[in-house]
């Protein structure tokens, strides 16, 4: 039930971190003039008037970047047991650790030589 | 048999609620960006869970992994579909959809759920006394005899779906 | 669960509901521990533009208060009296909770660091794992406060501020991956314990300058403040964010970097440990003393070396970053394991000796020696193949411009 213990200062923690930047911004609202006005709450181009929706060009390199972080983020979750594990570990073991970072490490190497990697 | 005390169970209400109604936000929700939003509610809800469930490194990792990346991943895959976002037509076949989600529902609940209910005492609480620390799971991950195919299957599929999607994003990159 | 420290205290009091009783042990705990990053975050901004003032040839603030100590202060008086301009299509609720979601955070990840012996938050099982899901929650924020703003630039500058942290997400954790290695357990106060012989500065160099770039990316520091450049996109992410709401992205962002040099200075140099660090507050000297230090060196970086662009900034990630921080973790855990099988490195360096662990130092130290000259080697080679490279077809247009 330790465990449980330290989370639950988590828990609390939680609850009281967003407090803490809440409060000046509580605060900043009592004190803060209010005159809103049509003007100010246009969106802000560089003192220009917007030009047509709000859409922005959206480029697919964002999207593989992501996408190859993810593949590495499940990658190293996996990776940290083993790591943890280290010191307890047999060659054959380590090995299965070795075998799973290379192959990944191929699968970047693919990425590479595809030219995907390269933002334009 | 743990009892389970109130703060427990209180802890155990909170979190389904945030995983529940999280859901609930994705599915009613118009709004496409919200929906996602509302998904990494749902998704922290279930983190809370397993914290519940003594395994705070697989909540450690669902925050890691599928709100810091797969939700990231959707809130792209939202912005790339701009127009979406707008939606505002009314949904009109709602009842049909409605009888087969209840039916649904009901199937799930009599052909899993009402089977194994009560049946291991083990299984009806929130709380789990195990707890199996990080170096364990490690070490049973690259055990001969434990799980080292599945790990190292993981990881083949881990490659698989990167060249797949490398080789999709690059044919619509072309495209463009 | 039972009823320790801080709810003793409590229950003393006269508090007699268990849960109560644990409930205000804990909120006590958060205050005291969130205090350390609220307190020093108000000295921080001051520090960091006296310095940045320093080398850069001038004063920096000193009209109010002494030394201008008391800059921050008006500072943020001056944020709190500022009007709270929002966008007229802004997505409400999104866009009030970006700020709040970003600091909070930052100040999450304090729970885990080991301010004195004896003094941490939670000694988590899995700290390191923790301090990166939490800083992950701050790339989230980033992301709604750029889509929430509606504004075409906040947008565009939403978009490569999240490509760019995910982006270099990935060094970062692979770095993290060595101490915990090294030491066997996720656990903050471990990887100190492990350290007790030994520093991993020492033993894994290579393996703390890819965490210390990584985290100045992560932060949106020089070189990689393209994210923030004033020059550039307004402002990214926050330009429609004014008065206190910006405020906060900024205490966030100043508070960030210096968690990451005190992150680092647990990692890798030894946390609170020093001489007599029996005395929390010696420890707890030592621990800011080396936090300070690498906080001073990323101060000292973002005010010398210019700005990179976004296309060279995510080369030099997925092309030098990542590799090298791969290849680091193999090597390391090849030669760390052989060390291990032939019994040079001791497998628990807490229960070592200085003179067991020195062997292993050595080693592991010439390791990352021979792979930094590898890599500067490569890095040469390329570099020298660009040059003529670029020498050639200079030649080639001048010969065709001649032949004209």
């Amino acid at each position: 039930m330790d465990v449980l213990n330290q989370w639950a200062f988590v828990g609390v923690f939680l609850l009281l971190a967003p407090i803490f930047p809440a409060l000046p911004i509580g605060a900043a609202t009592l004190l803060r003039p209010k005159k809103p006005n049509v003007l100010k709450s246009q969106t802000y181009e560089c003192g220009v008037e917007t030009v047509g929706d709000t859409w922005v060009q959206f480029r697919v390199q964002y999207y593989i970047y992501g996408l190859v972080f993810l593949v590495f983020d499940v990658e190293m979750v996996l990776l940290f047991p083993w790591a943890v594990a280290y010191n307890q570990l047999d060659m054959f073991a380590f090995g299965a650790g070795f075998l799973f970072i290379f192959l990944l490490a191929d699968a970047l190497i693919y990425a590479w030589k595809k030219d995907v990697l390269v933002w334009k | 048999m743990a009892d389970v005390s109130f703060s427990i169970a209180l802890a155990f209400v909170i979190f389904s609620v945030i995983s529940l109604g999280g859901a609930l936000g994705v599915a009613l929700n118009r709004n496409l960006f919200r929906g996602t939003i509302w998904l990494m509610v749902s998704l922290f809800g279930a983190a809370g869970l397993y914290v519940l469930l003594s395994a705070p490194f697989l909540a450690a990792v669902q925050i890691l992994v599928y709100i810091g990346a797969i939700a990231i991943l959707f809130t792209f895959a939202v912005m790339l579909t701009r127009s979406l976002t707008q939606v505002r037509e009314r949904f009109t076949r709602v009842w049909a959809n409605l009888v087969v989600a209840v039916l649904l529902f009901v199937l799930l609940i009599i052909g899993i759920i009402w089977p194994v209910w009560g049946s291991n005492p083990d299984l009806a609480q929130p709380v789990s006394d195990v707890v199996v620390s990080t170096t364990d799971l490690g070490v049973a991950l690259v055990d001969r005899n434990g799980f080292v195919l599945p790990f190292e299957v993981a990881s083949l599929l881990l490659t698989a779906a990167m060249i797949g999607a490398i080789v999709i994003a690059r044919e619509a990159d072309d495209e463009v | 669960m039972e009823c320790v420290g801080l709810c003793e205290f409590v229950t003393s009091l006269g508090v007699s509901d268990m849960g109560l009783a644990l409930f205000l042990g804990y909120l006590i705990g958060v205050l005291l521990v969130s205090g350390v990053p609220l307190v020093t975050v108000i000295f921080l901004i001051w520090i960091e533009r006296k310095i940045a003032a320093r080398i850069q040839d001038r004063i920096g603030p000193n009209r109010v208060g002494p030394f201008g100590l008391l800059q921050t202060v008006a500072d943020l008086l001056k944020l709190l009296a500022k009007e709270d301009i929002t966008p007229a299509a802004a997505d409400r609720l999104l866009y009030n909770a970006a700020p709040i979601v970003s600091f909070a955070s930052v100040v999450l990840i304090w729970a885990v660091i080991p301010i004195a012996p004896g003094f941490v938050g939670v000694d988590l099982d899995i700290g390191a794992l923790y301090f990166v899901a939490v800083a992950s929650l701050g790339t989230l924020a980033i992301m709604t406060a750029g889509w929430a703003s509606n504004n075409k630039y906040a947008l565009l500058g939403a978009f490569r501020v999240v490509a760019l942290l995910v982006s270099y997400e990935i060094p970062l954790v692979f770095a993290l991956v060595i101490p915990v290695m090294l030491a066997g357990s996720m656990s903050m106060v471990d990887i100190i314990n492990a350290q007790s012989h030994m520093w991993f500065i020492f033993m894994a160099p290579v393996a703390m300058l890819m965490f210390a770039i990584s985290s100045q990316a992560e932060t949106g520091r020089a070189p990689f403040d393209l994210i923030e450049a004033e020059s550039e996109l307004i402002a990214g992410f926050n330009i429609e964010y004014s008065g206190m709401k910006f405020g906060m992205f900024f205490a966030a962002e100043f508070l960030h970097v210096f968690t990451n040099g005190i992150l680092i200075a647990v990692l890798f140099m030894g946390g609170y440990l020093g001489l007599f660090y029996q005395f929390p507050l010696l420890g707890f000297l030592w621990l800011g003393l080396k936090g300070g230090l690498v906080y001073f060196v990323f101060l000292w970086v973002r005010n010398t070396v210019p700005r990179m662009r976004i296309d060279q900034v995510m080369r030099f990630n997925w092309f030098f970053l990542v590799p090298v921080s791969i290849l680091n973790v193999i090597l390391t855990a090849l030669v760390l394991k052989l060390l291990q099988v032939w019994g040079i490195a001791p497998v628990n360096l807490a229960e070592s000796s200085l003179l067991g662990v020195l062997p292993m130092t050595v080693i592991l130290l010439l390791k990352d020696i021979l792979m930094i000259l590898f890599i500067l080697g490569r890095i040469s080679q390329e570099g020298r193949r660009a040059r003529l490279d670029a020498e050639r077809a200079h030649e080639q247009l001048l010969t065709a411009a001649a032949g004209d």
